[in-house]
């Protein structure tokens, strides 16, 4: 098991190595990109990236110095905010990011799993319907779409919560974004869990169990939960990755000051080391999360072998 | 053997297993009447869709949502069928056990054998883990499984089928039930696997002194170790009695071909006897004998009535218009 | 945002009982039963007619999608209502431009790009799945594990990363969207072309000596089909998602074309005084969405050979 997962982890390195190489070669091919011409680069941060970037050096070799500077944590200088480094740019937002994040991961798993398990239970039953219809409804409605809904009933209709900013992360501040990031992903975490409970439900093991006289609460967390969460731990990357990209929205209506507003100012403005510091951070946290997940999947089904 | 004994543990009166199609309501099982004495084995033969399976899920109460049960079933003197589900638990495993008919997937792969054990001994006996685990070795032991106790803490998909299969009958033997049904418990395996397995329910019918109902499509399995035979055929009964009776003078044409269907190796027949055609769709049965289009003796009053089944000696019961003189087949 | 996974899990189940029944009749019988499916013949019927208005229904319209409306101008919370005497049938926004046109234009973008953005990426994961996994052995594990490398990539950012290196670019827009979003095509055509391999027809043509490439193209490709089009109508909804996410962002289409996305995220913070600007293209979108799930999921059932 130990050597599995030092296995499955050192086999993250070339997926990350070719993460940071697609997007260091993009940017440098980039047409009008500040490190093909000097136009419109203000001569402070070019004497930087000179110095930073070893401009006057061949390609390959500014290839191994972006790459040497990664390895020390470094993600370079902005174009933009000639004042200060990427770090310090993602030091300020990444925790506003890390905390939405976190909340809307926990809220969509927690709610989905148990309205997809609540459907399967009493499936064709109204509770079934009502569940289903949320997660149809969950599914087509952008986050871009439910935030501005979310802003127009609770903000300026009820005056309950306010319409945006952070103000250090309080609970009121919270709420408006994380409904908007985790919407989408309760209705798919749900449809999931349903469908794959309700399949459970009927394998013959399942059947195995109730001649053996167990009453159905053991049944279901005892023998049930654990195949049926399968599908799910596997949904858990590509949800990461979702809500990870929603928060580029949140930032957007909310203006909560995550890591999403530098990266897309960055991509409107044609930032590319910023843009291309906030993807391999969170390319990084993608493929390391992937990791996890691989991991976390051996641990629930034995039958996976490493 | 000779008699049917009056002791039985369990009396099936007009069982009737209907189910909800979105096409109309289908008739799996239709009319059944047995008993069994304790410690009798009862054969329950007939081709896939003949209703065999769904007689043993209604007894268990394991049948699909859809489906609806009539008639009664006691068990020591209680009608089982209309119990509640927690009243049900208490006798399932406990009083009444079951084997699946197909081991590699009737286990739960996602948790130790030795668990899917034990918890039948914690829940009905209330023991502790220690007991529970040391009962439950004692218990693969008895089904001859090596190594019982390294393979406690094994998951299902380590074991082969044949081991599989001895895991179910272990877990359905741990309460030491009076009665054990067993679905087609050898169809899934290979031969060699099968004999054992067989061999091994003999010997435990001995030690336990268990009654069982043996459902099978293999009148092979019945000869070797069922003490009566009924034959289903489209939900009903064809031919019911003891199983030297039924095996050497076979009265009913299905009960024939269902024997002239096994493959022997002293007769050198150069193409192995088949029934011809297949069983009937239940949902649209035809009117009369259900057996009609499938019959070399086939006539008339077959085609309007349906034949009812009648004891025609003492403890033989058959539904034939055209019964025939059957000889010694075996 | 992403594919739905309990969709692709039901493609993948599907996928596996319809390579068990060979023939032509299983188009036929797929038709029968597609038109038994009132909410995939209703959806069927209602993305046509959504499809026609957006090529037509300009021309219903006196005005055009970049037409500056100088009377409504002046107050767009009154004048800019929708209106039928004015032809602003579902008003104007605040630069006094008629929604009903500029919707219609907007899904003729949406529709093309989920229509041709799944076309790019079921070509791509049809074939790199049937190639992987006709060949076999050392290049299908290679092939596969190139997969899981791509797989565990945010390709949101990459799209991203495209449009603001190359610019925004109708073309572009499309071709990212469908180059990131074919690796689960891959996987699933990849796992029929598996079980179809040791089908005899295949091993006959092999054994006939017709060409690698011959045979996926002629034997393998045509084979998958069924799975392909559940497929690829249950990706279009995801990649109408994906430009009007970009769209929102202000990466996708340049001004004045615009798309339901790019309209949605205009008419977001005019909410309180011009409702409308943004009810009508959220309206079409997420109108058009549902549709196209249900009919990706009455074709499937449809193509399903289960039932027989």
């Amino acid at each position: 098991m130990f050597r599995f997962i030092i296995k499955r982890l050192l086999e993250a390195i070339p997926t990350l190595l070719a993460l940071v190489t697609l997007s260091f070669f993009l940017m440098h091919f980039a047409p009008g990109s500040p490190f093909t011409s000097e136009r419109g680069v203000p001569a402070a941060v070019m004497a930087n990236l000179q110095a930073k970037y070893h401009m006057n050096e061949s390609l390959m070799n500014q290839y191994f110095y972006y790459l040497w500077d990664l390895l020390h944590g470094n993600l370079g200088y902005s174009f933009r905010f000639t004042d200060f480094t990427i770090n310090q740019l993602v030091a300020q937002s990444f925790p506003v990011s890390a905390e939405i994040g976190f909340w809307s991961f926990l809220v969509a798993i927690t709610f989905g799993v148990l309205c997809g398990v609540f459907a399967a239970l009493r499936q064709n039953s109204w509770l079934d319907y009502a569940v289903m219809s949320f997660a149809n409804v969950g599914m087509v409605l952008p986050n871009f779409v439910i935030a501005p809904l979310c802003i127009l009933f609770f903000s300026i209709q009820h005056h309950w919560l306010p319409a945006g900013g952070w103000n250090g992360g309080a609970w009121p501040f919270l709420i408006m974004p994380v409904i908007a990031m985790s919407t989408s992903y309760i209705a798919q975490i749900a449809r999931i869990t349903r469908g794959s409970m309700i399949e459970t439900m009927h394998s013959n093991f399942i059947r195995t169990a109730r001649a053996k006289g167990l009453p159905k609460s053991r049944i279901i967390i005892r023998h049930a939960l654990r195949p049926a969460m399968l599908p799910v731990v596997s949904y858990l990357g590509p949800a990461f990755v979702g809500i990870v990209t929603g928060s580029v929205v949140v930032d957007q209506f909310f203006g909560t000051g995550g890591i999403g507003q530098h990266f897309v100012n960055g991509a409107i403005n044609r930032d590319y080391s910023m843009v291309m510091g906030i993807t391999i951070l969170i390319g990084t946290l993608t493929i390391l999360f992937n990791a996890i997940v691989d991991i976390l999947y051996v641990f629930i089904d034995p039958k996976i072998r490493y | 053997m000779n008699s049917l004994k009056t002791d039985n543990i369990l009396e099936v009166d007009n069982l009737r297993v209907n189910f909800k199609t979105p096409d109309g309501l289908v008739t799996a099982v239709n009319d059944l009447n047995f008993d069994l004495a304790q410690g009798e084995t009862l054969g329950i033969v007939g081709e896939s869709g003949s209703g065999k399976s769904q007689t043993a899920f209604a007894l268990m109460g394991l049948l699909a949502g859809n489906g609806i049960i009539e008639g009664e079933a006691r068990f020591e003197g209680q009608n089982i069928l209309t119990l509640n589900e927690r009243a049900m638990n208490k006798i399932r495993s406990e009083k009444i056990a079951m084997i699946f008919q197909d081991p590699m997937t009737s286990l739960n792969p996602y948790m130790k054998v030795g668990k899917q054990l034990m918890e039948v001994l914690i829940l009905h006996k209330g023991m502790n883990k220690a007991d529970a685990f040391e009962a439950s070795v004692k218990m693969l032991d008895a089904v001859k499984m090596p190594e019982a106790r390294k393979r406690m803490n094994m998951y299902p998909h380590e074991f082969s089928g044949g081991m599989r299969q001895r895991v179910m009958i272990a877990m359905a033997l741990l309460c030491q039930p009076k009665l054990l049904i067993a679905d087609e418990p050898t169809t899934a395996l290979d031969v060699t696997v099968q004999a054992q397995i067989l061999t091994l329910l003999n010997e435990l019918k001995a030690e336990f002194n268990t009654s069982i109902i043996m459902i099978t499509h293999d009148l092979g399995v019945v000869a070797g170790l069922c003490d009566k035979v009924l034959v289903m055929y489209a939900g009903r009964t064809m031919e019911y009695g003891l199983t030297e009776d039924v095996f050497y003078r076979p009265t009913h044409p299905y009960t024939q071909g269902l024997l002239e269907a096994i493959p022997r190796l002293d007769a050198n027949d150069e193409v192995l006897a088949t029934i011809a055609g297949n069983p009937p769709n239940l949902l649209n049965l035809p009117v009369g004998c259900p057996f009609q289009e499938r019959c070399q003796f086939v006539e008339d009053r077959c085609r309007k009535e349906a034949p009812v089944l009648e004891e025609y000696q003492p403890g033989k019961l058959r539904a034939c218009h055209k019964p025939i003189n059957g000889e010694a087949m075996l | 945002m992403m594919t739905s996974k309990d969709k692709v899990a039901a493609v993948e189940q599907f996928a596996e009982k319809v390579v068990e029944v060979e023939g032509r009749s299983l188009w036929q019988d797929a038709r029968r039963r597609f038109f038994t499916n009132k909410a995939a013949v209703a959806s069927l019927i209602i993305l046509v007619i959504i499809a026609a208005l957006s090529i037509f229904g300009p021309l219903l319209s006196q005005w055009n999608y970049a037409d500056i409306d100088w009377t409504a101008l002046s107050d767009i919370s009154v004048l800019g209502r929708p209106n039928i005497a004015s032809g602003h049938y579902f008003g104007t926004d605040p630069l006094g431009r008629d929604i009903f046109v500029r919707t219609m234009q907007g899904g003729q973008i949406s529709l093309m790009v989920g229509i041709l953005g799944s076309f790019v990426a079921v070509v791509i994961g049809t074939f790199y799945g049937a190639t992987s996994g006709y060949l076999g052995g050392r290049v299908d594990s290679l092939m596969m594990r190139f997969l899981e490398i791509l797989n565990s990539f945010p390709f949101m950012f990459f799209v991203i990363i495209l449009m603001t290196v190359f610019g925004r670019n109708i073309l572009l827009i499309f071709i990212a969207i469908g180059a990131v979003s074919w690796l689960d095509m891959a996987r699933i055509v990849r796992g029929q072309t598996l079980s179809l391999k040791n089908k005899e027809y295949i091993e006959a043509a092999y054994a006939g000596g017709v060409s690698t490439p011959k045979i996926i193209a002629r034997h393998i490709v045509p084979n998958v089909l069924g799975v392909v089009i559940v497929y690829a109508t249950l990706l279009v909804p995801n990649m109408i998602l994906l430009e009007s996410f970009i769209s929102f962002l202000g990466l996708g289409v340049q001004e004045p074309m615009t798309s339901w996305g790019a309209l949605i995220s205009e008419g977001a913070p005019n909410m309180e005084v011009a409702v409308w600007q943004m009810a009508w293209p959220l309206g079409f979108l997420v109108v058009t969405l549902f549709c196209f799930n249900f009919l990706g999921d009455g074709l499937r059932d449809a193509l399903d050979p289960k039932d027989r």
